[in-house]
Order: structure tokens, then C-alpha cells, then sequence
């Protein structure tokens, strides 16, 4: 889906987990996610700590929008 | 001649230890078989056995795969195997991941023939069938049986160092190495036949596919993101509570476009997952897990994106086909582009 996107001409950042797989299938801007079942978020930790890395995690995803790529690039996220 | 020794890699499901609640579990060792490799031990006969059986849940493999690698190596390694299967996955795809990396991290660490066998659609096939032998199976459990058919003889021929045929004979999926062999006809006449059976629309085989590499180049990054438009998506399967399209589990035949005027947090009451190929008691009990519309409507009120699109699409994205994939986003790509849309968060379970 991320490369239909692409291909219709929107920027596309793929969050998510398994980024070998996201590479496989050809995304170009890829943020790694915490886990499978929860990638945006961790039952684990504190409501605010939870919301926390959720920023952390869709403020790459913004800056992977905002960087110029010429091929498939994983942007690590900073907690 | 002894019985050849294989250790055969399956995970928490085919273990019957559980399904998606069970995904998280750490790598075991086993005697003997469990699951599918009684059936490998019979299509063996004397010829070979399955010795003892490492079981991994999908999840923890998907989210370790480095340590889970080197654990799974040093409990093949402590059975000392003459062989090593891993799978078959079917459609599964983390299951096929693993199966994939796991059977090419063993062939590399200790340098003994692998198996493992897998849908051609599973994101598994892609990443190593250049790397290891992988067969061809059905997209279900369903197939185990012409699955083992398959499996067997070939890791037979794999423990034994006898030559290896074929793809299409074997039932492998082509993994681009090429071998010299005589043909009864010489190239020309082979070459003028396909073109009188392509100018007939006749069904000819070509001996030369062209690989396919379906690379879309990256768009340009956007420029004013405190004046973008910025929409969600997701395979992760977030739904209204009830799931009112019904949107299917797996193998989705159908997307969801759903309308998020006004809503600043995908709460317990309002949303949940239709996913069925990962636990979902985590985003059930909070959606945002998955489709993070809390902090985006945050970043939309401090000014750091322009607006958040107002709906957001959504499908399972669990064994469903890549044709299916690529027509939904077709569509729905089009509508956002439609509406101003100036770019996509995509995120995956």
C-alpha cells in the first residue's frame, strides 16, 4: 500500500515494526515501531511515558516526511 | 547408514501451544516432534528423522530477531543435526520471516543443508530465496500435506549432497542460479516456437523471466509541514467499535474510510482492531497504539503539521493478497490526493 501511495505522488512514511519486511516491499522513508501488536505504544509503561515515545515516534515520522531520500532509509527514532 | 538427524523450527501455533496471545514466547527446545513433524518423520521412512524441534513465537522472533537468532542457532547446535527445516509458513508472514532468517542464519553458523517452504506472497520468499532453498507452498495450512510432498523429498536430496534439480521440478522457488544443460532443440527453433504460440495467444513458457522490481522512486519531502495536510493509514486494522464494514480478519476483501471530524483520541468505546493476526487486546483497549490520532491532533494544535486529514483508511493487513493491497491504496490514494492530502503515515502491526 505504501508503494501505491508513492506511486499516486504523496510522500508516505512507514512506521512500523518488522522494517526488513518494509524493505522488502519497497517503502523509501521507514521509522522502526516498538512492537507488533502495539506499535505506537507499550501496555507496560505509564499513560504519560506511553504518550511519550508515541511523540517520539510520529515526531520521525514528520521529519522523515520533511527529508529528501533518494533510496530506502530506516530514520531511528530518539527517545 | 544411521537415520539422518533433523531439527525442524516451528512456532507457537503449529506447536499448539497458542495463537496471537501466545506470540511473545522465547524460543524452546524439544525431543522428538511436535506439530507438523510427525508427518515429516513419516515422509522420511528410514531414511531420516526429525530429532528434536524448536518452537519461537512469531512475535518475539519479529521484535529480537538478532538474539532470537543466536538462541535458536545454539539450541540447533546442542542437538549437533545433520539437517535443518524450518516451517513450512504458508501465508504467515512473520512466521515466514523467521523461517527464512532463522534457516539462513543456521546454514550460515553451522554450515549444514536448510529447507523451509512458504506462499510465493509471503514477504519471507522475497527476502531469502536467493539465500536458502524455499518451497513453494499453498497460502493456508490447508496445504500442509502437498506441502510436506514437496518438503521431504527435497530435504532428502539436501541432507544426502545429491544434485539438486530444477525449480520447477523440484518445487523451490527460483533463486537465480543458472546451470548448463543440453536442450533437444536448439535455441532458435525453441525462440520461433514461443513467438508463433505468443502471435497464436498460446501459452508459452519463457526461459529468460525478467525480474521484477517494482521500485517507486521516493516523492519530494514536503516543504511547510506547519501548513500540510497529513493523513493516517494503517494495515493494522483499526475499525469503529463493531467493526460495521465488516472488514474479514484475514485475507481482507474490502478497505475502510472512516470519518475522524472532531475526534482527539481513539478511546476503547469509539474503536478497536479487526486484525486477526496479532494479539488485540492492546489496541482495542487504546486504538492510538496503532493509528496514533491523540498526538497528531496534538501536533495539529501546536502548529506542527497544518491539519490532520479528517478520515483515515484502514484494512487488515493480514495474509491479504498483494493485488488486493495495491487496489485499495489505488483507490484511496486517489481520493486523498483528491481531497489535498499532502502526505501519508502508513503503520503496520
Amino acid at each position: 500500500m505504501v508503494k501505491e501511495i508513492e506511486r499516486a505522488g504523496l510522500p508516505v512514511v512507514h512506521v512500523c515494526t518488522v522494517t526488513p519486511i518494509s524493505m522488502t516491499v519497497g517503502a523509501n522513508r521507514i521509522v522502526p515501531a516498538i512492537a507488533i501488536p502495539h506499535p505506537l505504544g507499550n501496555p507496560a509503561l505509564s499513560k504519560e511515558e506511553e504518550l511519550h515515545i508515541r511523540r517520539c515516534i510520529c515526531e520521525t515520522a514528520l521529519k522523515a516526511l520533511q527529508t529528501e531520500v533518494t533510496e530506502q532509509t530506516i530514520f531511528d527514532v530518539k527517545y | 547408514m544411521s537415520k539422518i538427524k533433523i531439527v525442524q523450527y516451528i512456532n507457537q501455533f503449529f506447536a499448539q501451544i497458542g495463537g496471537e496471545e501466545k506470540a511473545d514466547i522465547k524460543p524452546e527446545l524439544r525431543e522428538g516432534v511436535v506439530g507438523p513433524g510427525l508427518a515429516f518423520n513419516q515422509a522420511f521412512g528410514d531414511e531420516a528423522e526429525i530429532v528434536a524441534t524448536v518452537i519461537c513465537g512469531d512475535s518475539y522472533f519479529g521484535e529480537n530477531i538478532e538474539k532470537a537468532s543466536a538462541e535458536v542457532i545454539e539450541m540447533v547446535k546442542s542437538v549437533n543435526p545433520d539437517m535443518f527445516i524450518a516451517g513450512p509458513a504458508f501465508n504467515a508472514g512473520r512466521y515466514g520471516v523467521a523461517c527464512g532468517t532463522i534457516s539462513k542464519a543456521v546454514k550460515d553458523a553451522l554450515n549444514i543443508p536448510v529447507l523451509t517452504g512458504m506462499y510465493v506472497e509471503n514477504p519471507g520468499a522475497d527476502m531469502f530465496k536467493k539465500d536458502i532453498y524455499i518451497v513453494s507452498t499453498k497460502n493456508s495450512a490447508a496445504g500442509m500435506r502437498d506441502a510436506i510432498k514437496k518438503m521431504a523429498p527435497l530435504a532428502l536430496k539436501l541432507a544426502k549432497g545429491e544434485p539438486i534439480g530444477a525449480s520447477c521440478v523440484e518445487g523451490y522457488m527460483p533463486n537465480g542460479v543458472r546451470v548448463n544443460l543440453f536442450e533437444k532443440e536448439c535455441g532458435a527453433a525453441r525462440a520461433v516456437k514461443m513467438l508463433v504460440a505468443k502471435l497464436n495467444n498460446k501459452p508459452f513458457e519463457t526461459e529468460f523471466p525478467m525480474p521484477d522490481f517494482d521500485r517507486v522512486d521516493p516523492n519530494p519531502a514536503v516543504k511547510d509541514m506547519a501548513h500540510a495536510t497529513v493523513a493516517l493509514c494503517t494495515s493494522g486494522g483499526i475499525v469503529p467499535h463493531g467493526n460495521p464494514d465488516r472488514i474479514e480478519s484475514s485475507s481482507a476483501s474490502k478497505y475502510g474510510e472512516y470519518d475522524i471530524t472532531g475526534v482527539e483520541d481513539l478511546d476503547a468505546a469509539g474503536w478497536e482492531t479487526a486484525h486477526g493476526g496479532y494479539d488485540p487486546v492492546y489496541a482495542n483497549e487504546d486504538a492510538d497504539r496503532v493509528l496514533p490520532v491523540d498526538v497528531m491532533r496534538e501536533f495539529e494544535k501546536a502548529g506542527k503539521i497544518g491539519k490532520l486529514y479528517n478520515k483515515f483508511y484502514t484494512t487488515v493487513g493480514n495474509g491479504t493478497a498483494v493485488l488486493s493491497s495495491k487496489k485499495f491504496a489505488e483507490e484511496y490514494a486517489a481520493k486523498m490526493k483528491a481531497d489535498g492530502v499532502d502526505c501519508v503515515i502508513m503503520t503496520s502491526t
